[in-house]
């Protein structure tokens, strides 16, 4: 196997894995390790890629290209750059918690539940991966259709409704997207990420972004949002937070700001400030939120406010910090819904009104949460941290106040997060939770703390990720030109 | 003494097969006893369709230079070879679902089913007005006794004379508005046509356009495009579900591959008429179909306004009437009849374990119980909404990028619309087959019949669809070379 393949495999991996499972008649045991299995051997494969990673030089790496449809000049061209590594490492890293948890929890008709998780698997690593843009918009509509199912089947009472909101908000996004597609590809006569020129069309470039406001979501998109994070089961939301959700926010800085530098400065401030109300709306709405998943939730969606900002400060401190605050935020929403995954097993439900006091005899728990609530509320030497200072500092470049909205986030971060603990850990002992509940099992400890452990590496150095995820650290250099 | 004209009886020979096959059959239905009628018109259609397969992917092979053969009345060419390709398979896997579900006649029923396929590969290779409308009426008189088969069933009577009657006032269009075009350039060859508008310089006259316009609207009533689509849901619902299967894929391909020819050869000087009536009715057909679509809740009906939808989306590439928009169009009706066919085949086994029409209500818990046809239902709805599931991906990215072509960025948004709309009731479908529990008033109970010939066809259509979505580049290769024979 030649090194650039491994792009591929990446990819197809996990989907032959599904077609696997789908077609041989395994036992729900058989079919739950299997799907572990592969996961595994996908992280594994992404272990050896960044091993092998360059993070020095321009340009794309592990690229693989063959022509698709020639005629239109489309072709399914892969590769990665530093960010793309990190995250293709999140989506591999947190898919494997999640299946191994949909595997702990023994989810009904296996053999469709894991199929539909690998193939979203794939379909997720191939979004981050696609350098054209028939193949990126095709990974990203097919994200789409295992989690259609994945909440549709095994989500809760009001899943319908979730599913039908989710599906025709996010389409709506991205059919503007495919035809800003058609347009811009024809225009410049190649469909392909790297090799295309840069477009000055303002119309095109938000045809992008709306679809990616939507996915990320920005602040007036987020209709979508509630209803699919608390419908879905909790390893579906963790996925459609930590990782789909960077989908949009990943599309902003690979397409949206390298293809359109004229029209991403015109827009800046528009952006910047539905950032910010993402931001502040997000984190005020996480609050307010009456149930543990309410509160990750709506943080998810102020943290991808506050990495929009990132992006479109437009600075070097800015991109650094917004790359490093996907994989982290990633992993802590990931955790997060996991460990709500955990104490709604226990107590059949997530509101703080009837929950409290869980800490006592169960330290497993208090410690996970307790140790992922604190780096989420971004104390000084956490992941979190340094992403956020990081996007501050660059947005404190372009104005002050941007900086300064940031800064209320953060305090209002801290709020709900501690709201949040004390809501579930500390308080009086809430009427669901009964002495029975056990701590976290084994098992569940497997899944949550290889994440949390990864935020804790990434706590001591946050330059892992931040330095090396563009060329030669030199972001806007890699923006506006060696992305072509 | 009479002349007649050299015969290349190997340009006819897929007609000729098809046709062959069906006297056979027929024959069957005198000659061979009652207990064998069943498997040897089976027998009999299946081999004759995969003979018309195998003479029709001949014939592409060695018509790389298209010509026109029996006193310039025929087509000898890949557009026509490649269409005929998509028929026969088409006819085929319509054999293998129609083999134990048809309940009587069964010679007779697949020897219609030849005869109509045969009719509809003679048509799509017609090199002028009289050969097209002779065997417009050859395969649509076999369709409408197809439709009424079961004629003790008030349905599928009611369809079969929905259909004559509807389908004949096409005819009648069409037949009308040829002699106008006659009467107007003095030659029926569509090739002659072009070169006598062009000679005296007639392009405009209002006998052409009304000519051109009527011919338009006859063919539109085959591929049920709105305005001309009234008849469709209804004869749908009402005809038995394989000869629906059969007529939302194979009528559309021939349908849709001879307008394209007809108004390339023949009418190039009215292109710029002919592409904005095209734009029209496609977005008519969009609107009508995708609106009424939502509320339907029998599946038949809701899939009869689908592809009426998508009978729009197709008139979005042969509307621009350039050589993208052809390519376009060839590509596009391999997914199309492909999921077509197969979401009604699904719909003719579900029918078959209830007893009664389906619902989307009575779908309930029928991917669960039936794995595969459940799978296959769901790759060919997100299909159909033009999600990554298989070719119809590709085929909307293709028209729409020949509407962008030809400078038509509105209708890109008209198909972008029209494809978010859509997802409403496709995912309706999905939604009814895996995410309500199973219903417990299946009335026959017991384990699902066990047919294996109708799960290889949808197999097929599946491997169609989603084959054409990896395959694009030989796939678009041929439909290039089909379009290539065809004069821009």
């Amino acid at each position: 196997m030649t090194t650039s393949t491994i792009t591929s495999v990446l990819i197809w991996l996990p989907i032959a894995g599904a077609l696997a499972i789908w077609i041989l008649p395994l036992s729900r045991y058989a079919t739950g390790s299997l799907a572990v299995l592969v996961s595994l051997v996908e992280v594994g494969f992404w272990i050896e890629q960044a091993a092998r990673f360059n993070f020095t030089r321009t340009g794309l790496q592990f690229s693989e290209r063959t022509p698709w449809i020639k005629d239109l000049h489309v072709s399914y061209h892969v590769g990665e750059y530093g960010f793309s590594l990190w995250l293709v490492g999140l989506t591999v890293v947190v898919m494997a918690a999640c299946i191994g948890y949909g595997f702990w929890v023994g989810r009904d008709r296996p053999r469709a539940y894991f199929g539909l998780m690998l193939m979203l698997t794939g379909a997720t690593v191939g979004v981050f991966v696609a350098q054209d843009l028939l193949l990126f918009y095709a990974f990203f509509e097919a994200m789409l259709i295992p989690l259609y199912v994945l909440i549709g089947v095994w989500g809760g009472a009001n899943r319908i409704g979730a599913t039908l909101k989710l599906l025709i908000y996010t389409m709506a996004g991205s059919l503007v997207m495919l035809a800003a597609i058609i347009v811009y590809g024809l225009k410049v006569g190649t469909f392909d990420l790297v090799d295309s020129p840069p477009s000055a069309s303002r119309w095109l470039f938000l045809g992008f972004m709306l679809a990616f406001a939507i996915k990320a979501p920005l602040f007036p998109f987020h209709g979508w949002l509630p209803d699919s994070y608390r419908e879905a089961p909790p390893e579906v939301t963790a996925i459609l937070s930590g990782v789909v959700a960077k989908a949009g926010t990943y599309g902003m800085l690979r397409i949206a700001l390298t293809k359109f530098p004229e029209p991403s400065s015109y827009y800046r401030t528009v952006i910047l400030a539905l950032g910010a109300a993402a931001l502040v709306y997000g984190s005020v709405l996480a609050f307010r939120a009456v149930d543990f998943r309410g509160v990750v939730a709506y943080s998810s969606m102020a943290q991808s406010g506050l990495i929009t900002i990132g992006l479109f400060s437009g600075t070097n401190l800015g991109y650094n910090g917004a790359v490093l605050q996907m994989i982290a935020h990633g992993l802590i929403s990931a955790s997060l819904f996991l460990i709500a995954g955990a104490v709604e097993r226990r107590t059949t439900t997530g509101e703080f009104s009837r929950l409290g006091g869980m800490a006592k005899g169960r330290p497993a728990l208090a410690t996970l949460l307790m140790t992922v609530g604190v780096i989420s509320l971004a104390v000084p030497g956490s992941a979190a941290f340094a992403g956020e200072f990081l996007i501050l500092a660059g947005a404190y470049t372009r104005a002050w106040w941007w900086a300064a909205i940031g800064a209320t986030g953060i305090v209002l971060a801290a709020m709900y997060v501690l709201r949040l603990i004390s809501g579930v850990l500390h308080d009086a002992r809430g009427p669901m939770v009964q002495d029975e509940a056990l701590d976290l099992r084994p098992g569940e400890l497997a899944l949550v703390v290889p994440l949390v452990a990864a935020l804790l590496v990434l706590s001591a150095w946050p330059a892992g990720i931040s330095h090396h995820s563009f060329a030669g650290d030199r972001p806007i250099n890699a923006v506006y030109e060696q992305f072509r | 003494m009479i002349h007649t004209p050299h015969v290349d009886w190997f340009a006819i020979s897929t007609v000729l097969v098809l046709l062959g096959a069906s006297f056979i059959a027929l024959l069957g239905a005198v000659l061979v006893p009652a207990a064998w009628r069943r498997t040897f018109a089976v027998t009999v259609a299946a081999l004759g369709s995969l003979g018309g397969i195998v003479t029709s992917v001949w014939l592409y092979v060695d018509s790389a230079n298209g010509h026109r053969v029996i006193a310039d009345s025929f087509y000898r060419d890949r557009w026509t070879a490649l269409t005929q390709v998509i028929l026969c398979a088409t006819t085929l896997v319509t054999v293998l679902v129609g083999a134990d579900r048809v309940r009587e006649h069964e010679s007779e029923f697949f020897a219609l089913l030849l005869a109509s396929a045969a009719g509809m590969t003679f048509f799509v290779g017609s090199a002028n007005l009289m050969v097209m409308f002779l065997s417009l009426e050859w395969f649509s008189i076999a369709l409408y006794v197809l439709c009424a088969i079961d004629y003790d069933l008030e349905g599928s009577l009611e369809a079969g004379l929905k259909y004559l009657v509807v389908g004949s006032f096409g005819s009648a269009a069409l037949l009308f508005g040829s002699a106008l075009v006659y009467g107007a350039t003095n030659r029926i060859g569509f090739a002659e046509i072009a070169q006598q508008v062009g000679v005296h310089g007639i392009s405009g006259d209002l006998l052409l356009v009304l000519g051109l316009a009527m011919i338009l609207a006859g063919l539109a009533f085959k591929s049920s495009s709105a305005p001309f689509h009234m008849w469709t849901p209804d004869v749908y619902q009402g005809a038995p579900t394989t000869v629906t299967a059969f007529m939302s894929s194979a009528t559309k391909v021939a349908a849709f591959a001879l307008t394209f020819r007809v108004l390339r050869t023949a009418f190039p000087q009215e292109a710029h008429l002919w592409t904005w009536a095209l734009a029209g009715i496609a977005v008519a057909s969009l609107v009508i179909g995708n609106l009424a679509a939502l509320v339907q809740t029998d599946v038949k009906r809701l899939l009869a306004y689908s592809s009426i939808s998508h009978a729009g989306f197709i008139l979005i590439g042969l509307s621009t009437g350039t050589a993208l928009g052809g390519r376009a169009l060839m590509y596009y009706l391999v997914p199309y009849s492909a999921m077509a066919f197969g979401s009604f085949a699904i719909v003719a086994a579900r029918e078959r374990e209830l007893g009664k029409a389906v619902t989307l209500e009575n779908l309930a818990g029928f991917g669960w119980e039936r794995p595969f046809l459940g799978v296959a239902m769901w790759f060919f709805m997100f299909g159909f909404a033009g999600l990554p599931l298989g070719g119809g991906f590709i085929g909307k990215f293709y028209v729409l990028s020949a509407a962008y072509d030809h400078g038509w960025t509105w209708l890109v948004i008209v198909g972008v619309l029209a494809t978010l709309v859509s997802l409403y009731y496709y995912l309706g479908v999905v939604r009814a087959i895996y995410m309500r529990g199973p219903q417990l008033a299946v009335a026959t109970g017991g384990s699902p019949p066990r047919e294996t010939l109708l799960h290889i066809a949808v197999g097929a259509a599946l491997v169609v669809s989603v084959g054409s979505l990896v395959a694009v580049g030989p796939l678009i290769t041929l439909a290039r070379h089909a379009a290539s024979t065809l004069p821009f």
